[in-house]
């Protein structure tokens, strides 16, 4: 056990801030060409897809100096390294676990070069905790699919390019977990309709999809016919854990506790109110465990054993904290925690206000708290399916 | 960076999870917490040369010389069969030597407690509910040749069981620490809660005691072993936390009712996953916690509050799921996860509560 980073790992922490000292303009002074540079400086420095194999171009560096340089970045408030989060988080590790030697070839480049950004299909109307049970249908003819059916809340949908899609290619299973097959479609492909649906928050950032009779080739295929869920079951940890990761946390407890430092409650100082104090008391100890929770995962990554279910500890805390952390702000802001971004009593340009609106995209999305207690429950501690 | 444990501290915890299992099953603790001394000195002689007495304490004087971390191992594991050995107050009584004590006082104790024939405890606040030098109330003040001790310790841990104690006092210049052995005051054991932890007030009105056997006592080592006896708390919470949960869960599975073992049921499952999340978290911190004690002190005060701020409350509610999810037979005193939740009421205050823990993170945090 030994919490202290090595030399390296130090002088990469500051090299890391340097880095941002240098390149990273506050907000108001980013003009519309600083995203663009700035994900060509990131993707030089090769931090983009930092984890991954050099031969796919990624760095082979090591999984506590991605931890630092995530850290490092969401405490600066830095823009992504790439416009493809999913991309980054599951789909790009998906398809170098499963995908065959083109597919890399053709799909990662593109991810690291934010060239090409995905979506994820799983969810359809009638199947959302119940994932396995999808109905999306997939039919080999000849050196294609034919894929039919409906997807919906895929977030990215209206502006992605790619799609990483769920289907059933057998119907006649007795578990529901066979017979699903994995594909990557492109979104501009014939048969292909979003209809982007508006959410509670006011953006349009989730869709339903139709398919009809869309011409999928076999080669777009991720992993064999029928072990869709495999892949699917390693994406969504992946996806958990990125839920679960405690960087941008960090950053809104620092943000709200300059809130709480710079407001008042019945005329007196938010931060002498013993409430004030030790409800933000108990969001830091809940982050802080989350940040060593994360640690000791990593540490078993490390020694070569995958992400399980483990990751729906910090997806739970995850998801508590955002409601709660939102709430809290703008319950201590009164009416101005009401208005959103433009208002003229507006905290912090309607971040809070907008937050809590926001919070179903890490607590229903990637699973609900309840699903996420059943594989806890189920899958580590071993009780019977319900 | 590395948050796991090394081969030695694996081989350590699975010595001690097989010492409670073959010499100190629950059946023995039940006993043992029924005795009017409850202490059993065949069992510490065998934690003595197994070494675990002495995990703290320099090698130069008889002890292994590991760290904290090593100690939370060995509390930890101990704790998951509720262990009645006063190990964790030989730990900090070590931790108060090795902090307040001359270099010949260091050497004439310590080797006497790693081999386990000075049993040997530590108080600190006589006020019920309160972390704060101004809480310790008993004075010490100054005659020719020594001093002279007045009031009572009303709260020390394994007393009844302790050849020698080291009580906090106000002394003439400040605070300090009165050595004492067991002879030189009246112990009277107190009935609480957890047998298994056993408490006692200690009068020391009167005493007389010798000019070196009051060891000056800085606000700063008092916050110091303060912490160190919130991360054996805490070490103890992980190991007893876990031991109720893995107790529930097993009768989870084996419970039927309405034709279905009851942990199909989400009221069961999903608040054995609630525990298990909770378990998990102030596990992390604690083992954070004790890291800090040997190699991070700076961090110490905060890493303690979050790992015991999150355990009080949450192995209390672990021990109150613990019983109740189990049903009646949970509150029938032949089953023992009652012995569990009675451990969870009474490390909840030890320490610091989490009120305590959570003023502390936020002033600590720049509020
Ligand atoms: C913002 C957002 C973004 C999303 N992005 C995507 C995306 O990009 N791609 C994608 O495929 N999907 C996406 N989803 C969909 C998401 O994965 C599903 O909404 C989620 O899995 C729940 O499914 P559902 O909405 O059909 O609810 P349901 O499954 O119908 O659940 C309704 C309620 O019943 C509860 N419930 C269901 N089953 C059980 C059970 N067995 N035990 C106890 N309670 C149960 C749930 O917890 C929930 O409270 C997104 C969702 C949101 C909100």
């Amino acid at each position: 056990m030994d919490f202290d980073y090595t030399p390296q790992e130090q002088s990469f922490r500051q090299e890391v801030r340097d880095f941002l000292a240098d390149n990273l303009p506050p907000k108001e002074k980013r003009d519309k060409n600083f995203l663009g540079t700035w994900l060509e400086k990131v993707r030089a420095k090769g931090w983009v897809g930092f984890a991954w194999p050099k031969e796919f171009g990624g760095s082979d560096g090591g999984l506590i100096e991605q931890a630092i340089l995530k850290e490092e970045m969401s405490l600066a408030k830095a823009p992504p390294l790439g416009t493809s989060m999913m991309g980054l988080a599951w789909v790009g590790p998906g398809i170098m676990e499963y995908g065959t030697e083109e597919q890399k070839k053709k799909f990662i480049p593109d991810i690291l070069d934010s060239k090409v950004t995905w979506c994820t299909g799983y969810s359809e109307p009638n199947h959302g905790s119940d994932l396995a049970a999808i109905q999306c249908k997939a039919e080999l003819n000849g050196d294609h699919y034919v894929v039919n059916g409906q997807k919906i809340w895929t977030t990215g949908a209206p502006w992605s390019q790619w799609i990483i899609l769920l289907t059933r290619t057998d119907f006649n299973v007795t578990s529901k977990h066979d017979g699903i097959t994995c594909f990557l479609v492109p979104m501009d492909a014939p048969g292909v309709e979003v209809r982007p649906i508006q959410n509670m928050a006011g953006d349009k950032h989730f869709a339903e999809i139709f398919f009809t009779d869309v011409q999928v080739p076999v080669e777009n295929r991720l992993g064999a016919e029928g072990e869709g869920w495999k892949v699917t079951v390693s994406a969504l940890a992946n996806e958990r854990s990125s839920i679960g990761e405690v960087t941008q946390l960090q950053a809104k407890l620092d943000d709200l506790k300059t809130l709480v430092k710079n407001s008042s409650r019945q005329g007196k100082p938010a931060s002498e109110d013993p409430k004030v104090r030790r409800t933000v008391a108990r969001f830091e100890m809940k982050i802080s465990a989350m940040k060593y929770n994360g640690l000791r995962y990593l540490t078993k990554q490390i020694k070569g054993e995958p992400l399980t279910s483990e990751t729906s500890v910090n997806k739970l805390h995850r998801a508590s904290l955002e409601i709660e952390m939102d709430d809290f702000a703008i319950e201590l802001s009164g009416q101005a925690g009401l208005q959103l971004k433009g208002g003229e009593e507006a905290v912090d340009n309607g971040t809070w206000s907008k937050g809590a609106l926001n919070w179903p995209n890490v607590v229903i999305g990637g699973g609900t708290p309840n699903i996420q207690r059943n594989i806890i429950a189920e899958r580590i501690l071993g009780q019977p399916k319900d | 960076m590395n948050f796991g444990f090394t081969e030695e501290q694996n081989l350590l915890k699975e010595q001690v999870q097989r010492f409670m299992k073959e010499a100190c099953p629950l059946t023995r603790v039940r006993e043992i917490a029924n005795e009017s001394t409850p202490f059993d000195q065949a069992l510490w002689q065998q934690a003595a040369e197994l070494g675990w007495l002495g995990l703290t304490i320099p090698e130069a004087h008889g002890g292994l010389g590991l760290k904290w971390i090593d100690q939370t191992v060995v509390l930890e594991a101990a704790a998951e069969g509720l262990c009645p050995l006063p190990m964790a107050s030989q730990a900090l009584a070590s931790a108060a030597i090795l902090t307040c004590a001359s270099e010949q006082q260091k050497a004439s104790w310590l080797p006497a407690m790693a081999s386990g024939e000075a049993v040997v405890t530590l108080g600190l606040y006589d006020e019920a509910n309160w972390i704060d030098p101004k809480a310790i109330t008993a004075t010490a003040t100054a005659r020719t040749g020594g001093y002279t001790l007045h009031g009572k310790k009303p709260f020390v841990n394994d007393a009844a069981a302790a050849h020698y104690m080291l009580l906090a006092v106000q002394g003439p210049n400040g605070l300090a620490l009165a050595a004492l052995g067991k002879e030189q005051v009246t112990v009277t054991p107190q009935p609480t809660i957890d047998t298994t932890k056993p408490m006692a007030s200690v009068d020391i009105d009167g005493v007389e005691i010798g000019e070196e056997d009051l060891l000056p006592l800085s606000p700063e080592q008092l916050a110091f072993l303060t912490d160190c006896g919130a991360v054996a708390t805490t070490a103890e919470m992980v190991g007893a936390g876990a031991a109720i949960l893995e107790m529930t869960s097993g009768y989870a599975k084996e419970r039927i009712q309405f034709g279905k073992p009851i942990g199909q049921y989400q009221g069961v499952k999903h608040r054995l996953a609630d525990m298990f999340v909770d378990l998990e978290s102030y596990r992390s911190l604690c083992y954070f916690a004790a890291w800090t004690v040997d190699d991070d002190p700076a961090e110490l005060a905060k890493a303690v509050s979050m790992a015991k701020g999150y355990a009080s409350d949450a192995f209390a509610q672990i021990g109150i799921d613990g019983v109740g999810l189990h049903g009646a037979i949970g509150f029938t005193a032949d089953y023992d996860a009652q012995l569990y939740l009675k451990r969870s009421k009474w490390a909840r205050p030890m320490y610091g509560d989490s009120d305590y823990h959570m003023d502390r993170i936020a002033t600590l945090g720049g509020l």
